[in-house]
């Protein structure tokens, strides 16, 4: 028995002979956040998907508080992806109370009494994240900014073990991606939530995290680019900014975009 | 001066362009009929405005010497009852085989390559099937309708399923959900709006449907008469009940849309 919230024991993951990620071993600690960087195509998103549960890794062991992790998605695991996460046809607190309403209801509706007492709960989410004043509204009333707070609304109602963003910023603008940085770091801490966030964008990886991934290729074969998988090449705590690391992924990176 | 796909029209203009086409074709009509009445008072192919009315009041405003109905409105009733009662089981069962084929991969895997072939089979070429297995009263007609317009709303159906964003239904059992909350509260509210879509692209065809059951064995319905009158050559009342039921259809089609942004207007505001 280990005290590590996740555990990824000697992780392959390949479709057919595309080798994506390969030697995968790492561990995370509860209340950790940790952001993914790499090149597109380097297997960060597979990597996340994994933890989801929509794609199954082909090697090794996959632990979630020392258990297996499940196959396909559930409760344990919450995700905000970069768009269509949220219900169209349903109102900013409904789409938060649906969490409740699955919970506690056959036919994932309820009524009356109960049916307000989620919705109570869906509103202390909302505010929490800033959403209150529009909880009456549709998703197509919101600005791309807050669909993503309400994304995060619902997945936080579940309280999962773990909470998975899948480059949730990289279709707002600038401005807005800073309120949501202070959002997100706000909620990790009053929550103590443990974050996984894939990013393409290093400088947000560098300022959010606990630990930064650069997830890499380390052998290429020039005739054969699909032999090699990726894997976790830097693996670093963050909370202190350190220029030359910086750097150091920095040129990595876009050595890897010259060459591409 | 603008280009010409840059020059849009005012409200006025655009709807003074639209009824031009119209005033064209009555008064084309009229040139028409007044040179033929002119050769021959007794034309029956392009009657008069005053020989419509005639029509019109006899169907519609006077009760039938034989049967004390109005012709016209029990014309129209009947045919309205058949129309609707297939639409709306056609509707019923393309939501539910679509919604369940599309959610559900393994029934998907079992029924679809069924409904492809099914749906392929010409329903004008099964009519004297459902004479013979259904009679010839009401149900065949409706029949019909249902077989001819059913496979398409089921594989129309299927695909809008398909085509709801896979993060819903993954952001759906992150949420706990099982597969049939997902069923009815994911995916069936957001099909609905669809199926009004697909109902109005339906209609068409089953008119198409409905009038031709009616020409074939049939006591009253619009396009009963139609065809009994064209023995007669009788364009007198032939032409009245086509506007009418080109108006019939234009005014279920307007109900649909009106319905759907009336009750789905998130469907329709993220469009």
């Amino acid at each position: 028995m280990s005290n590590y919230q996740i555990e990824f024991r000697h992780v392959q993951k390949s479709y057919g002979d595309n080798l994506v990620l390969e030697n995968i071993n790492c561990q995370v600690k509860k209340g950790e956040f940790i952001t993914m960087v790499g090149t597109s195509g380097c297997g960060k998103s597979t990597f996340l998907k994994m933890l989801l549960g929509t794609e199954q890794h082909s090697k090794g062991q996959i632990l979630l508080d020392n258990q297996p992790i499940s196959a396909e998605p559930c409760d344990e695991r919450g995700i905000v992806f970069q768009k269509y996460s949220v219900f169209p046809h349903l109102s900013v607190r409904e789409n938060v109370a649906i969490a409740k309403e699955f919970e506690s209801s056959f036919i994932g509706r309820l009524f009356g009494k109960r049916r307000q007492q989620a919705l109570d709960e869906a509103d202390k989410w909302l505010d929490a994240v800033g959403l209150l004043n529009a909880k009456h509204k549709y998703p197509h009333e919101l600005s791309g900014g807050m669909q993503q707070r309400l994304a995060i609304a619902q997945a936080l109602i579940k309280h999962p073990k773990v909470l998975l963003l899948d480059e949730p910023f990289g279709a707002l603008d600038p401005g807005i991606r800073k309120d949501m940085h202070k959002l997100v770091l706000d909620l990790w801490q009053k929550y103590e939530l443990t974050i996984f966030m894939v990013t393409h964008d290093l400088e947000e990886g560098f300022y959010l995290g606990t630990r930064l991934w650069v997830f890499d290729k380390t052998r290429h074969d020039p005739h054969a680019p699909h032999r090699f998988g990726s894997t976790i090449t830097f693996d670093l705590p963050v909370g202190k900014t350190d220029q030359a690391s910086y750097q150091e992924i920095e040129d990595s990176l876009s050595l890897h975009a010259l060459s591409a | 001066m603008k280009r010409w796909i840059n020059r849009t029209p005012n409200q006025s203009l655009a709807i003074t362009l639209g009824i031009i086409p119209f005033l064209l074709i009555m008064a084309l009509y009229q040139w028409g009929s007044e040179v033929r009445k002119a050769e021959n008072p007794n034309d029956k192919l392009l009657p008069s405005v005053s020989e419509f009315q005639t029509a019109i009041d006899r169907l519609a405003f006077t009760p039938s010497k034989r049967t004390g109905e109005y012709l016209f409105w029990q014309d129209t009733k009947s045919s309205l009852q058949r129309l609707l009662i297939g639409v709306a089981c056609a509707a019923f069962i393309g939501l539910m085989l679509g919604l369940i084929t599309g959610a559900i991969p393994l029934i998907g895997a079992n029924l679809n390559p069924i409904i492809t072939a099914i749906s392929l089979i010409p329903p004008m070429a099964v009519l004297p099937l459902l004479f013979i297995v259904f009679g010839l009263g009401e149900l065949s007609k409706v029949m019909l309708i249902i077989v001819g317009i059913t496979p398409f709303l089921i594989r129309d159906l299927y695909q809008r399923t398909k085509d709801i964003p896979s993060e819903q239904l993954v952001k759906a059992q992150t949420l706990g959900a099982n597969s049939f909350q997902i069923i009815i509260r994911v995916l069936l509210p957001q099909i609905l709006p669809r199926l009004l879509d697909a109902l109005r692209l339906s209609l068409g065809t089953a008119w198409l449907f409905l009038i031709a059951a009616e020409a074939i064995a049939a006591t009253d319905g619009l396009g009963y008469r139609i065809f009994l009158v064209r023995r007669y050559l009788s364009m007198d009342v032939i032409l009245p009940y086509v506007v009418w039921i080109t108006f019939l259809a234009f005014l279920l089609d307007w109900l649909l849309v009106k319905t759907s942004k009336a009750i789905f207007p998130w469907y329709h505001a993220a469009k």
